[in-house]
Parts: structure tokens; sequence; C-alpha cells
């Protein structure tokens, strides 16, 4: 485990105010997910899941098909195309058609994909004015942070932090209460909206019959985004694609029921291309940037492919003991909770953050609420198969794994077993159901001791069942 | 750019080769009930209720554009190019703008009035949502930028959701650059899962069905 992990890790499990924060905002998205998936309101939702599960099996199985039927699409409503394979790539594409348009201020919608790359940072890095302007995203744009959760990003933000960052950043009357912060946002950000040469946003789904982009969403900034400027650039991994427009139909039912627990979301955008003739408002130019930055490496791999199935909703998290108390700037890359903990290391390389696909019980909360059905856990297992095997190539494990085959020798041969176990029942205390507590003295050393720390041993018996058995 | 190259390693992990046909997509059966009107009527109210938007029924046009007039009463609105609009005689009410067809103009009257007004092309009874189709009739900006919506909706658009908007309207895009589904008024909460309305979006948002 990395230090940084770890000192991640202890500092948010200290911190008391956060641990409640984000007990009680993930444990209230968890419930209303419960209310509107049971059975008597939504009685084929399991129906709902399979089906997901399989379009996105077979989108992802013929991606190459799919992604040039959506660039083919695109392309004969008057929209353009472009492929990147990195965060400068995309970030050039738009600090070049930024400089041949004269652009300066840009405002961007919600987007995952973006925070990937950097996108914000980049920019700025050359002049250009990029404003978040989801509410959450723009406080902690203005906070200088990265999202605490896929969909609620702020969601360890009290409203006192948000006045504090209100105060500082737009020298404005302090405020407190959540009505008239939100209210401050709108105005600063309608300026915003109204002067913007370019909207940047993410997309829920590309779909290729359609050669169109949806985006979900509450607030009504994507809407913003994408209709006012002149320029609207939808920023998607290559994964996003679907094949038909009417496949929305399943994947719509399922994507708001399990991020907040809605039916819909207030806002469902279906765009496709830029304005047309007759049409009175919208993008005068429309782009959509198709993203590998790694996702191709998920793809030989049948089972791990899996992990690009993922529509973002965040309902891992929620449901996730580990989240929940560990929170998302623990994990080490933008994407927190189960499903960062399986796509952080196949982007990133397992070396990243080793002790990643450790850091869950496998309890299999998250499979189970997933509305595409990805079997997270076994993702999981797959991915610390891997890290052992790296770690045994580069050496790293030498004792873990003496220790392992010492073990195995013990158990495979029957009196070298009872041996050890009498010995180890004289060493630790007997008792009467009771745990140990502090483990001896003599096992408390070297690699065992920082293992033995935060666990625990039952008490040894008396006898063995294997005495009691001989004496029956 | 990166257009080929990622092509050529999507194929090659993929196993496929350029060109290569792909199988069926899988069937997505989509179910469209048996619905009364009265009874989608009652859904539809009694979900955009429960959004905290506001749901009315007038039996007549006259009636609609009665209820419209009283709710726009010395305030400022702009209404959308939309025939039934002007058919229900609402395009012509004092302090309406309508008409516009330039986007300059178009957005500047929307960021100043206080109440946009539209019809809507269908509206979805199971979640309480209308269905907004830009094109000369709507735009993007009349149920977007003003702090109020008013819809107006006769009620043999009232579909039974999601499935049935898709049965009828497989191909939205050989329509329409923008379609645009909208369930209750603009909400956010981001600040400790406090909700607010009326983020971007409007915070109100009035469904008047007709007849």
């Amino acid at each position: 485990m990395s230090v940084e992990f770890d000192r991640k890790i202890h500092d948010t499990l200290a911190d008391a105010n956060l641990q409640l924060a984000i007990y009680t905002a993930t444990g209230r998205l968890k419930e209303k997910r419960i209310e509107v998936t049971a059975d008597n309101v939504l009685p084929d939702y399991q129906e709902l899941r399979t089906q997901a599960h399989a379009l996105k099996q077979h989108a992802i199985d013929n991606l190459d098909h799919y992604l040039e039927e959506f660039e083919r699409n695109v392309e004969a409503y008057g929209g353009k195309v472009v492929y990147c394979k990195d965060a400068t790539e995309v970030s050039d594409f738009v600090l070049d058609l930024a400089k041949r348009r004269g652009s300066k201020l840009i405002v961007k919608s919600k987007s995952m994909t973006t925070e990937e790359v950097d996108l914000n940072e980049r920019l700025e890095h050359h002049g250009l004015e990029s404003v978040e302007t989801d509410l959450g995203e723009y406080i902690l744009q203005l906070a200088h942070e990265k999202p605490y959760h896929i969909v609620a990003p702020a969601l360890h933000k009290t409203r006192y932090d948000v006045a504090d960052i209100f105060t500082k950043e737009l020298h404005v009357a302090r405020e407190t209460v959540p009505e008239k912060l939100t209210l401050i946002a709108r105005g600063v950000l309608r300026e915003k909206f109204l002067k913007a040469d370019i909207g940047i946003s993410g997309a829920n789904f590309l779909i290729a019959d359609s050669g169109a982009v949806a985006l979900i969403e509450n607030e009504g900034n994507a809407r913003l985004t994408t209709s006012a400027p002149k320029i609207h650039i939808a920023v998607a991994g290559i994964e996003k694609v679907i094949p038909r427009a009417r496949d929305l139909a399943v994947f719509l039912k399922l994507l708001a029921r399990s991020a907040t627990g809605q039916l819909l979301s207030v806002y469902t955008s279906f765009l496709a291309g830029p304005r047309r003739v007759g049409e009175v408002d919208g993008p005068e130019e429309f782009y959509v940037v198709l993203l590998d930055n790694g996702r191709t490496k998920l793809l030989p791999d049948r089972s791990k492919r899996e992990s690009l199935y993922c529509i973002r909703c965040g309902a891992c998290l929620n449901a996730c003991p580990v989240y929940r108390k560990i929170g998302g700037h623990s994990f080490p890359w933008v994407y927190s909770g189960p499903i960062g903990a399986i796509i952080t290391p196949q982007f990133m390389g397992v070396s990243h953050e080793p002790a990643l696909p450790f850091a869950s019980s496998l309890c299999g909360a998250c499979g189970e609420v997933c509305p595409v059905k990805i079997d997270i856990p076994k993702v999981l297992l797959e991915l610390r198969s891997d890290v052992k095997k790296s770690e045994a190539r580069e050496g790293q494990n030498r004792i873990e794994k003496l220790a392992f085959r010492i073990f195995a020798w013990v158990m495979t041969h029957p009196r070298v077993y009872e041996l050890a176990g009498r010995m180890a029942a004289s060493m630790a205390p007997a008792g009467d159901g009771k745990w140990i507590g502090s483990v001896p003295a003599p096992l408390s050393v070297g690699p065992l001791k920082a293992w033995l720390s935060e666990r625990d041993l039952p008490p040894s018996p008396s006898k063995s069942f294997r005495e009691m058995w001989r004496n029956r | 750019m990166s257009r080929d190259n990622i092509l050529h390693k999507v194929r090659t992990a993929l196993g496929r080769s350029a060109g290569q046909a792909v199988a069926d997509v899988p069937p997505v059966r989509l179910r469209v009930p048996e619905a009364a009107m009265e009874d989608r009527i009652a859904l539809m109210r009694s979900r955009v209720e429960a959004l905290a938007g506001k749901a009315v029924r007038v039996p007549t046009m006259d009636a609609a554009c009665e209820f419209v007039a009283a709710a726009i009463a010395g305030k400022t609105a702009v209404a959308s190019n939309a025939p039934y609009l002007e058919e229900c005689g609402i395009a012509r009410l004092p302090g309406v703008r309508t008409g516009i067809r330039e986007v300059g103009e178009l957005t500047a009257v929307c960021a100043q009035v206080d109440i946009g007004i539209t019809s809507a092309d269908y509206a979805l009874s199971d979640t309480g949502t209308l269905v907004m189709i830009a094109g000369p009739a709507e735009s993007r900006l009349v149920s977007l930028l003003p702090p109020a919506h008013i819809a107006v909706v006769p009620r043999e658009r009232i579909l039974t959701g999601l499935d049935e908007l898709f049965t009828i309207l497989p191909n939205p895009a050989a329509q329409t650059s923008s379609m645009v589904l909208i369930t209750g008024p603009s909400r956010t909460a981001d600040i400790e899962q406090i909700l607010v309305r009326g983020v971007h979006g409007p915070g109100q948002v009035t469904v008047v069905i007709v007849g």
C-alpha cells in the first residue's frame, strides 16, 4: 500500500464530520434507489438489467463497428467526430479550435471523462477560462478539488464550507442557506452561459444509429452548455456507444433510478448535430471527441472488458461498506468506489496503487446493485491475481510467497499440521470464547506483526478436534 | 489524428477485422400498456405534482388561454412558435413576445422575461415528462432560460411512457437536432443533499392539459 493511500484512509476515518457526511449522503441515495427499483414499482427491473447488460456486451464486443456507424451518422447531420488517444490530444483539439474561432470563454457541464484528462487545468494553463457549471462541480473548481463521488461531487462539503469558498472566491456577502448559495451560483453562471463561445459537455450515451449524444442531468446546466454557445463539444469515452435510439428506453429507466432514485432525471437531452435549417436556436458547430486514454487496454480480456459497461450511476459507491468509510478522495484517481477500484488499475496499470483491488471486503453489494450487471467482485479478484503476478515478476513478495509455501506444506502433511497446532496452542492463551485481543509476543514479529496489527484471533481450545475425535 | 490507430487497436483486441459484420442487436421489448386517456391524464397530473410541478386540466383551448392569461398577469412572457399556442390565442395575449426566429433576439428575450410558454410534442404520463422537439415550432431556450415554464398540451399527446415514445419515434435524429425530456423543475441537491429548485433551468413548471 502506498503511503499516500494509507494516510488518506486514516485521515478520513479520523474525521468525524466527514464520516457523518459520507454516511448520510450515501445512505440516502441507497435508500432511494431501493424504493424505486422495488418489485411493486418496477416489476421488470431484473429483466431491464439483463437487457442492459446484453446491449452493452453487444456494443463493446463490436465496438469498432458501432464507432464507425456513430461517426458516419454524426457527419451525416453535419457534426464532426475527433478521436483522441490521450489527455494531450483532447486539450490540443480544444485549444486549436478555440484559437481558430477566437474563443476565450468555455462553459462546461459535468463530465467524469474530462476530469480524467484534467481538461480545465490544461485549458486554463493556455489562457482560456473554462468554467464548471454543475453546482457541485463549480464549488469544487473554486476549491481546487476533484469530485468526491461520481454523482454527488461535493458531498463532503457542508453549507459552511461552500459559504467560505464563495465569499473568498466570488467576493460576495456570506450566505449559509443552500437556496441562497444556489442563487449566487445561478447568477454568476448565467452570465457565463450567455457570454461563452464554446460549451463542453460529457455524454452519457453515444447513439450509433442516430449520431446523437444523450445527456442526463437535473440542473439544466448541460442544456445551457449545449444550447447557448455557438460551438458544442461533447467529450466521451469510446465505450459509451450503444446501438440504437430505442435502447435508451432500457438505459433511461435504470440510470436515474440507480443514481439518485428518480424515475427520470429532470432533463434528458438527445442531441444530433448542430442546429438545422428551420430550427431557431442551438449551436452552429457540433463535435464529439472520442477518447481512448487506456480503454482499449481493457478489451482483450473477456471478463475484464465488462468494466467498460459502466454507465457511471454511482450505485456501487453508495452500496460499498469500504467507500462509505474511506470516502472518495482516498482513491488514487478520479473514479472512486468499487468501479474506481476496477477501472483505475486497468487504465493506469496495477502497480499504480497495488493495494486498490484489495480495498474491498468482497461482500458483493456492488455487483448486486449494478444496473448493467458488471461482476465487480470477480474483476477485483482477477486484478488481485494480476497484482500478485506483477509483484512476483518484480521479486517483491518473496516473504509472502515463502510463507504460503510453508503453509501449503503444513496443510498437506497431517502430522506436521498437528504438531504445529499444538505449538501454536501452547503459545496462545487459552480462553472460553473470548478473543485474544493482543497477539502474544513470539508471533508479533516482522511482516506477521503488520498483518496481525488489525486482526484478532480466537483463543486456542484446550483440545484440538483431532484429539477429541481420537478420544470419543 | 488517432482515428485509425484507435480503431486498429480496438479491432486487434477484439479479434475483429475492418468491416466485419455483426450479429443482430439483442432485442429490446418495448411495452405499450393499454391505458385509458382518463388514467393517463390522472397519472400525468399526479407525477407532475409529486415533482413539485403544477398540473392543471382545462376543458377547452379558450380555457387554456384564460388560465395562461391569469398566470402571466402583470408579468412578462415569451411564447414559442408552436401553432397550438397560436390556435389557443395564447400567442396574442398582451405582454407575450412570440414569433421570434433569430437566435440572438430569442436569447436576449428569454434571458429577460419571467415566463416561457411552450406546447410539447408529447407527454409521458408514467414519469410526468414533457417531450420537446426543437424545430420551427419549439426552440431550446424558451423552456430553459426563464425562471418559470408553462407547457400547454392537448390531451391526445399524452403517451404512456418511454416505451411508447420510442415505438412511435424510433429515430428522433431524423426529425430534429434536439429532443429534450423535461421531468419536473430544475433541481439540485449538491449542498448537503438539500433539495433546491430552479438552479439553471426553470424552478416552476406548470403543465396545462387541454381537453
